[in-house]
C-alpha cells in the first residue's frame, strides 16, 4: 500500500510534469521513438512480406528467420549493439527494430496468403497488372492482418523501449532505471504505470483501426469466402493446383 | 475467329494437360468444350487469354498470334466468367462490373453508368448495384460475373463452368439468359462444362474431349447425337444408356415419352406454335402427336 501512495504522490507532483525530464517530454520521446522504430521496421518488413505473400516464394526462409529473430534476447542484443556503436539511441533503435520485424513480416504475408487464390486469379484474368493486383486487391484484403502484425509489434516495442533508457537519457524507461538506482519506488512504479497506460491506449487505437480497415464487403457477408483453403495449401509450400487455375508461368 | 494450331501444354510437374490440339472456333458462335474433370478444358480456355501459355504450338485470334500480344492488354479485351464468379469481395457490385473499363481508362462516372445498364442486360435489379458480392445469392453473383465479362464489350467471352455451382433451377434460368444474350449480342463464346446437356443446349459447335485435351468428336449437338463416332462418345452423351433413345407410349390418359430403360422422360406437348396450330386444325381433329410431334425429342435424338 505504501508503494501505491508513493506512486500516486510521484505521479501527482506537479514538478514531475514540467521540464526536460518531465513526464510529457519523456512520454513524447517514448512515443516518437516507438513510432520511428515501427516505421523503419515496417519499411523493411512490409515489402518483404508482400513479396512473399504475392509470389508464395521464400516463405519457409522468412518463417525460420523471423523465428530466429524472435528468439534473440533484446537486452543482450542491445548491449551487444551498444558495445559496437556506442552509448546513445542507435543501439536501442537497432535492437527494437529487430524486435519489431518478425510480427510485422508475419502480419504482412499471412494477410496476403489468407486471400483466396481464386480472387487473385480472377483479377489477373480480367486484366489487372501485377501491380494493380497488389495495390487494388491484395493490399485492401490483406490489410487487417497486416495491421494486426503492426499492433503486436507496437505493443512489444512500446514496452521494450523502456530499455532505451538503459544506455541513454531517454523515454519513460528513465524513471525505472533512475528510481531503481536511487531506490525511489514511487518513481519506478510511476514510470511503469505510464508505460502500461501508453501501451493500453495504443492497443485500443489499433483495435479500432483494425476494425476500420476490414473491407466492408468482407464483414458484410461470409468472411469464409475470402479465407478458405488457400492458406493450407500454401503452408506446405506447394503451388496451388486448382484445376489449372494457377499458371506458374504468368509471373 | 480463334484458331488453335497443334497446341500442347505440359505443366512444370510433367502433367500433359493438352496434347497437340488443333481447332477453329468460328466467330459469333458458341463453342463448348465438354469432358470429364481433368480433360484439359480449363487449360484450353485459359490459353486463349494467356493465363496459361502453351508449351508448343500457337493460338491465333483473327489471324494474330497471341503470343506476340501483351497478356494484360489481351485479357482486358476478352470477357472472362468463372465458376465462383471471382468477384472482388471488397468492391460493390457496380464497381466490380466497372473494374475493367476503368482499368482501360474510362472515367469512373461513365463506367458506373454503363455498369448499371449491364445489370439490366443480365437481368439484375439495379437496386443490387450497391451491394457487396457476399450479399448476393450464387445465381446473382454469376450474373454479375457475366456482366463484368461483358463490360468491355469484348468480341470473345470465355466461360469456365459459369453455372456449375448454382442449383438446377437457377442454372436453367441462367442458361436461357445466356441463349437470349447470345442471340442479341452474337459474341464468340467459348464455354467449358462437364455437363453434356448444357453443352448440347448452348453449343453451336460442341467439342467432346478426353484426357489430354484429345478431341473425341466435334460437331453440332444433332450431329454428335445422331452419329457418335465411338463408344467413348456414346457413353459420354448417354446414348448407350438409352437415356437418349425416346419413344412415345400411350398410357390411356395420354401420350408420354419413355426412354429405353422405361423411365418416364416427359410428355409430348408439340411445343412449336405452328405445330400446335396444325394439331388443332379442324381437318386433323384426332391428331395429338403427329409425326412433327416428335420434335419434342429433338434433344433426345433418334427415337426408335
Ligand atoms: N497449374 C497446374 N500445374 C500442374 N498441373 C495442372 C495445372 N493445372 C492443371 N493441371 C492438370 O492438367 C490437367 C487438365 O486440367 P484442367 O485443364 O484444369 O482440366 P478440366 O478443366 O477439364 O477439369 C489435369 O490433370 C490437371 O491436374
Ligand atoms: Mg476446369
Amino acid at each position: 500500500m505504501i508503494f501505491l501512495s508513493e506512486t500516486l504522490a510521484w505521479l501527482g507532483d506537479p514538478a514531475h510534469w514540467v521540464g526536460a525530464s518531465g513526464i510529457p517530454t519523456r512520454l513524447a520521446q517514448h512515443l516518437l521513438f516507438t513510432l520511428v522504430t515501427l516505421v523503419v521496421a515496417g519499411a523493411i518488413a512490409v515489402p518483404i512480406g508482400f513479396v512473399i505473400g504475392h509470389t508464395g516464394r521464400g516463405r519457409s526462409v522468412a518463417v525460420a528467420t523471423a523465428g530466429a529473430f524472435r528468439a534473440i534476447p533484446t537486452l543482450g542484443l542491445l548491449t551487444l549493439v551498444a558495445l559496437w556503436v556506442g552509448i546513445g539511441l542507435n543501439a536501442p533503435f537497432v535492437a527494437l527494430t529487430v524486435l519489431a520485424i518478425p510480427p510485422i513480416l508475419a502480419g504482412a504475408y499471412t494477410g496476403f496468403e489468407a486471400i483466396d487464390r481464386k480472387i487473385i486469379d480472377a483479377a489477373r484474368a480480367v486484366g489487372m497488372s501485377e501491380l494493380q493486383i497488389l495495390l487494388k486487391v491484395e493490399l485492401p484484403l490483406g490489410l487487417p492482418l497486416l495491421i494486426g502484425g503492426l499492433r503486436s509489434a507496437t505493443l512489444q516495442v512500446v514496452a521494450t523501449a523502456t530499455l532505451a533508457a538503459y544506455i541513454a537519457d531517454f523515454g519513460l524507461g528513465r524513471y525505472l532505471f533512475e528510481g531503481l538506482r536511487i531506490r525511489d519506488y514511487g518513481e519506478m512504479l510511476g514510470g511503469s504505470v505510464l508505460v502500461i497506460v501508453l501501451a493500453i491506449v495504443l492497443e485500443g487505437v489499433f483495435a479500432l483501426v483494425q476494425k476500420l480497415v476490414v473491407p466492408r464487403g468482407v464483414t458484410a457477408g461470409r468472411p469464409t469466402d475470402i479465407r478458405d483453403g488457400s492458406s493450407r495449401s500454401r503452408a506446405v509450400m506447394e503451388p496451388a493446383i486448382e484445376e489449372g487455375n494457377i499458371n506458374v508461368h504468368s509471373k | 475467329m480463334i484458331e488453335f494450331r497443334s497446341v500442347t501444354k505440359r505443366f512444370p510437374d510433367g502433367t500433359l494437360a493438352v496434347d497437340d490440339f488443333s481447332l477453329v472456333l468460328p466467330s459469333h458462335k458458341t463453342t463448348v468444350f465438354v469432358g470429364t474433370s481433368g480433360s484439359g478444358k480449363t487449360t484450353l480456355l485459359r490459353m486463349i487469354n494467356r493465363m496459361v501459355d502453351p508449351t508448343s504450338g500457337c493460338i491465333e485470334i483473327d489471324g494474330a498470334d497471341i503470343s506476340t500480344l501483351d497478356p494484360v492488354k489481351l485479357r482486358r479485351g476478352i470477357g472472362y466468367v468463372m465458376q465462383n464468379s471471382g468477384l472482388l469481395p471488397h468492391r460493390k457490385v457496380v464497381d466490380n462490373v466497372a473494374t475493367v473499363p476503368m482499368l482501360r481508362g474510362m472515367p469512373k462516372k461513365k463506367a458506373r453508368d454503363e455498369a448499371l445498364a449491364l445489370l439490366d442486360t443480365v437481368g439484375l435489379d439495379r437496386s443490387l448495384a450497391g451491394r457487396y458480392p457476399s450479399q448476393l445469392s450464387g445465381g446473382q453473383q454469376q450474373r454479375v460475373g457475366v456482366a463484368r465479362g461483358l463490360a468491355v464489350n469484348p468480341n470473345i467471352l470465355l466461360m469456365d463452368e459459369p453455372f456449375g455451382a448454382v442449383d438446377p433451377i437457377v442454372r436453367a434460368e441462367l442458361q436461357q439468359e445466356l441463349l437470349r444474350l447470345q442471340r442479341e449480342l452474337g459474341k464468340t463464346v467459348v464455354f467449358v462444362t462437364h455437363d453434356i446437356d448444357e453443352a448440347f443446349l448452348l453449343g453451336d459447335q460442341v467439342v467432346i474431349l478426353r484426357t489430354g485435351g484429345k478431341i473425341a468428336q466435334i460437331g453440332s449437338p444433332a450431329e454428335i447425337l445422331a452419329n457418335p463416332v465411338d463408344e467413348f462418345v456414346s457413353t459420354f452423351v448417354g446414348a448407350d444408356r438409352g437415356k437418349r433413345s425416346l419413344h412415345v407410349e400411350n398410357h390411356g390418359d395420354g401420350d408420354v415419352v419413355v426412354d429405353e430403360t422405361g423411365r418416364l422422360a416427359g410428355v409430348l406437348v408439340g411445343a412449336p406454335p405452328s405445330l400446335a396450330a396444325a394439331a388443332t386444325a379442324p381437318f386433323e381433329p384426332e391428331s395429338k402427336a403427329g409425326p412433327q410431334g416428335s420434335g419434342a425429342s429433338a434433344q433426345g435424338g433418334d427415337p426408335r
